[in-house]
């Protein structure tokens, strides 16, 4: 069990080109941290520092508050869990998972067959244990690299990509296998990913890296709720948020759809904001205007357009609807595509729409939203604009109180087994 | 392709190739066996078989006239082959390893040179060699053998160790760190287990081209002092002045190719993998 | 991940990098002061000995005789003879080696499973054969006095060795033997790697057996054949352990390593061998720099990069 703080941390390569650059991130006992960024975000880099397998430039990092940056890897009592397993081809199944406990030296061989039978059981090896690593499939030796990481009492665990290599179906339940796992053992856990849905689910806290900068370290709810700018509300939730041009004239503002209220929240922000403005908007925050009653419509902000194609995915459907944006703008959504590592042909909102909508491809349609739900950011620096930090803070709060609430009942339900 | 049953027509094709391939192979082979258990009447009768088995040929090369050549020849070769591998196999796994685990400018130029050494006629190193070797002492000894052995066998060793090294997975190395190895451990534990297969494969094609070797055998020796087996044979003679030493000749050649096949009987499928990695991989 | 690990091109070198640089020369420094040793020392002194007019047998007469030597060895017929016959069985050898390695390889790919592994092994064979052994058989088979062949092909009397053509056929045939298997590995491994799922759609899109071959198959496998061949062509140019043994370079079947070696090693005619040496490491060189800018055979993939 260990706290692992991180503070002021820089990686620069030979070049001095800075790979993380001042990166602080406070990691507490038992807490499940995401490391998630498109690719060349730093994230594995800033993963191999705190393990040891990179040297720190700059910066310190503390592990239990002791200075750690100069300790070798195996002083660092850290298990890790690489993109690819690393299992070692030419030894079985069980020595895999007795090898760090061997090179421990104080374990009997008693011990060490308990150990390993227990974390065998816990993945479900139990049958594997004399095969060697080829002779396994992905899921398999996936789960031979994570009894590798828990047979021994390590302080922490680190996770580098480990899912990347397996088809979505096993990728979905070994998830949901290291989140369990997790709040079992209640050890502090990094994880690195590019796949924002598993910095969504599995994390406690997402640390969103851009270029080996940290953008925001929040809960997933706060992430996903107040982002702190563009390239962390585009990069979070699946579709992603809509991004659309909008100019603030009078009060109002103008976008490719026709007139969007502005908010009470945000009359103030707007005030030294410039003129043109990015407005983001959740896909699911849409709903077809033609299926509400009058008095919930009246609250709400609706917007023209004409569907171009429609995905029906049973429990909903999903709308597109081009627009053109302006020449000014486009080049900062182009941008920040690129920063996205996305490949996006053409400007277009994304409506995720109830399935009980009747409406088809080449329709005009009224889509309603709620008028807060418009973030509006700043297109030349990226910020929100619209953030609450109120209401972040509440956020944090809340989530932090149920991370403690189920770690309290996870070691509860432990002992009481053991 | 392998399909799941196999239809008569197909089996007796098969059984046909594998003859035909069979008979290629071995002919030669079979051919100087029988030839080394002719007794000495037997030698010039014309035919492929002899006509009593005879292991006359054996005792004169072990203990009888030809013995004097043999015996020594054969230790010399697998003295000198073992010592010409081995010191080609160190020096080959330093280098192998450097070129496939760091990256630092001249890699490229150490294994072109490997190539193009490995190409050089012994010819051209033979003349000059025979010079300096007579004029130094090294005539006619193991050292002077053992030295030029090593353009034989260590390019060959460099280029199938990288390409073996190449495969070893290193970030293993980095793994066993985080599992708690000192560098050493993660070395003698991960690295040399994955590693060694390869340096053994390394070890015996090196021996096989060492021992295959006659041009430098013939050049630079001139007594049983250092004159490795190839070269002997050359110098046999037969029973008497005017009989044919075809007979020593072929059992001669018979025990000194009896290990080569063995080892390669038990490690086909390594050799294989290692003559074709070294060369060709896409 | 993609993070980059190693710095940009242009930079500054970094400490760890001159660390790499070191190490790394210090580890491969062994092997090319032995690699230089035993090939740039030996063929620089040959080419000084080469200019000299010199006999071991009179050392005290040697004079510098500025390239004279190669005069002599140029203006002589028996050097281009000879040079020919080498080129001969170099081009018939490696020829019928390529096909017949090529067939070989073929079999080894489709063998069935039970036949797979025994074919390999019995092809394997010829390989761990000592060069002067087979050539001793192949000699052996076809001697006066000792040879089977003679009373097979109901000609007794016959000497194989006794003519040219007879005596190239039968020291081909051994170099032949010995060497197919080595390239048909060289082949199946190239074979081995044309993807299966190429050939299913070369199928599907209607192509005979001979087109995949000839489109698909050959097309996809230049390089290691073009490796192959390269090495088989250096190889068979220097041949001389089956010529020692079987003719002794009678009948006009002396090869240029052959020469070379009788000049120096059994005449000591140092210079004058040494000339031929000299020559023959020019048209060593000569054929890989053909192979290498004509054929363009990239040597990075014979590296296995």
């Amino acid at each position: 069990m260990a706290e692992i703080n991180l503070s002021r941390i820089v990686k620069k390569y030979g070049d001095g080109f800075p790979a993380v650059n001042d990166v602080s991130l406070r990691i507490a006992d038992g807490e499940f941290v995401i490391l998630v960024g498109p690719s060349g975000s730093g994230k594995s880099t800033l993963l191999r520092m705190i393990v040891g397998l990179e040297d720190i430039t700059d910066g310190e990092l503390t592990i239990d508050g002791e200075r750690a940056n100069e300790k070798a890897p195996r002083d660092r009592g850290l298990a890790m869990v690489f993109q690819n397993y690393a299992l070692y081809p030419h030894m079985t199944v069980f020595e895999n998972i007795a090898f760090p406990l061997r090179l421990a030296k104080d374990l009997g061989e008693e011990e060490i067959r308990r150990k390993v039978e227990q974390a065998a059981s816990m993945l479900e090896l139990g049958e594997h244990l004399e095969r060697k690593p080829a002779n396994l499939s992905g899921g398999q030796r996936q789960r031979v690299a994570m009894g590798r990481a828990i047979v021994r009492d390590a302080k922490a665990f680190l996770f580098d990509e480990p899912l990347s290599n397996l088809d979505a179906k096993l990728r979905g339940q070994m998830r949901t296998e290291i989140a369990r796992m997790q709040r079992r053992l209640g050890t502090t856990t990094v994880y690195v990913t590019h796949d924002q849905t598993e910095a969504m689910t599995l994390g406690d806290k997402v640390a969103v890296l851009k270029r080996g900068e940290l953008q925001q370290y929040a809960s997933p709810q706060e992430l996903y709720d107040e982002p702190i700018n563009l390239f962390v509300a585009g990069f979070i939730g699946s579709p992603p948020m809509n991004f659309i041009p909008v100019r603030n004239q009078d009060g109002v503002l103008h976008s490719p759809f026709g007139p969007i209220p502005v908010t009470a929240r945000d009359e103030a922000a707007l005030a030294e904001a410039p003129e043109l403005l990015i407005a983001g908007i959740r896909p699911e925050a849409f709903e077809d205007a033609a299926l509400l009653d009058d008095a919930t419509r009246q609250d709400r902000a609706v917007i023209s357009a004409t569907v171009d194609v429609t995905e029906w995915l049973g429990n909903e459907v999903y709308a597109y609807l081009p627009f053109e944006a302006d020449a000014e703008v486009s080049q900062a959504l182009a941008e920040l595509d690129r920063d996205l590592d996305g490949e996006s042909l053409r400007t277009q909102v994304v409506a995720a729409l109830d399935s009980r909508t009747r409406i088809g491809a080449g329709d005009a349609v009224d889509l309603a939203f709620v008028p807060e739900s418009v973030k509006l950011f700043d297109p030349r620096t990226g910020r929100n604009l619209s953030r609450d930090d109120e209401n972040a803070a509440r956020i944090a709060e809340r989530s932090e109180a149920a991370r403690q609430q189920a770690l309290e009942r996870a070691r509860e339900q432990h002992s009481g087994a053991a | 392709m392998d399909t799941g049953k196999l239809t008569t027509g197909r089996k007796i094709l098969w059984a046909v190739v594998s003859v035909l391939v069979a008979v290629y192979a071995l002919f030669p082979v079979v051919w100087i066996i029988s030839l080394s258990l002719k007794s000495p009447s037997d030698v010039g009768n014309q035919q492929f078989w002899p006509t009593a088995v005879s292991w006359e040929n054996y005792e004169l090369i072990f203990t009888g006239q030809a013995s004097e050549l043999f015996v020594p020849a054969l230790i010399n070769s697998i003295g000198i082959c073992l010592i010409a591998t081995a010191i080609a196999v160190v020096l080959a796994t330093l280098t192998a390893y450097a070129v496939s685990r760091l990256d630092f400018p001249g890699k490229k130029f150490i294994l072109t040179m490997a190539l193009g050494v490995s190409i050089f006629p012994v010819i051209s190193i033979v003349t000059p060699l025979f010079n300096l070797w007579s004029r130094i002492g090294l005539y006619d000894t193991w050292l002077g053998l053992i030295i030029p052995y090593l353009s034989l066998t260590l390019p060959i060793s460099i280029w199938t160790l990288a390409a073996f090294f190449r495969q070893i997975p290193w970030e293993l190395e980095q793994a066993a760190q985080v599992d708690g190895a000192t560098s050493w451990q993660a070395f003698r534990k991960v690295i040399v287990p994955l590693a060694s297969p390869g340096v053994f494969t390394t070890a015996i094609i090196a021996f096989f081209i060492a021992w295959n070797d006659f041009l430098y055998g013939i050049s630079l020796t001139s007594t049983s002092a250092a004159r490795p087996v190839p070269a002997a044979l050359s110098f046999f003679t037969g029973a008497s002045q005017f009989e044919e030493p075809a007979g020593a000749i072929a059992a001669a050649a018979i025990v000194v190719t009896i290990p080569v096949v063995v080892l390669v009987l038990l490690f086909q499928r390594q050799i294989v993998a290692g003559l074709t990695s070294g060369a060709v991989k896409g | 991940m993609s993070t980059t690990t190693k710095p940009a091109p242009g930079a500054r070198t970094s400490d760890r990098a001159r660390d790499e640089t070191r190490m790394g020369w210090l580890l491969s420094g062994p092997a090319v002061l032995v690699l230089l040793a035993v090939t740039a020392y030996p063929i620089l002194q040959a080419f000084y000995q080469s200019l000299f007019n010199y006999r071991l047998t009179d050392p005290d007469a040697r004079y510098f005789n500025w390239g004279y030597n190669y005069v002599v060895v140029l203006g002589d017929p028996q050097w281009w003879q000879t040079l020919g016959f080498t080129l001969l069985v170099t081009v018939f050898t490696v020829a019928i080696e390529l096909v017949l390695g090529f067939a070989l390889a073929l079999v080894m790919l489709n063998a069935v499973r039970t036949v797979r592994p025994w074919l390999r092994t019995v092809i394997l064979i010829p390989y761990g054969i000592i060069t002067v052994v087979s050539a001793f058989s192949w000699k052996y088979a076809f001697d006066l006095g000792t040879g089977f062949v003679g009373a097979w092909t109901g000609n007794p009397g016959f000497d194989w060795f006794g003519d040219f053509w007879t005596a190239f056929l039968v020291i081909s045939a051994a170099e032949i033997w010995k060497t197919t298997p080595f390239i048909s590995l060289l082949l199946l491994a190239g074979l081995a790697q044309i993807p299966g799922d190429m050939l299913e759609a070369a199928k599907v899109d209607g192509a005979t057996w001979w087109q995949r071959m000839t489109k698909v198959i050959l097309p996809n496998m230049t390089a290691s054949i073009m490796v192959a061949l390269l090495f088989r062509t250096l190889d068979a140019f220097r041949i001389f352990d089956s010529v020692f043994v079987m003719t002794s370079g009678a009948q006009g079947t002396a090869t240029v390593s052959f020469l070379a070696y009788a000049q120096t090693i059994s005449q000591l005619q140092v210079g004058l061998g040494s000339a031929v040496s000299v020559l023959l490491f020019a048209c060593v060189a000569l054929i890989c720099f053909i192979f290498i800018k004509l054929f363009r055979v990239d040597l990075s993939r014979a590296r296995g990069e």
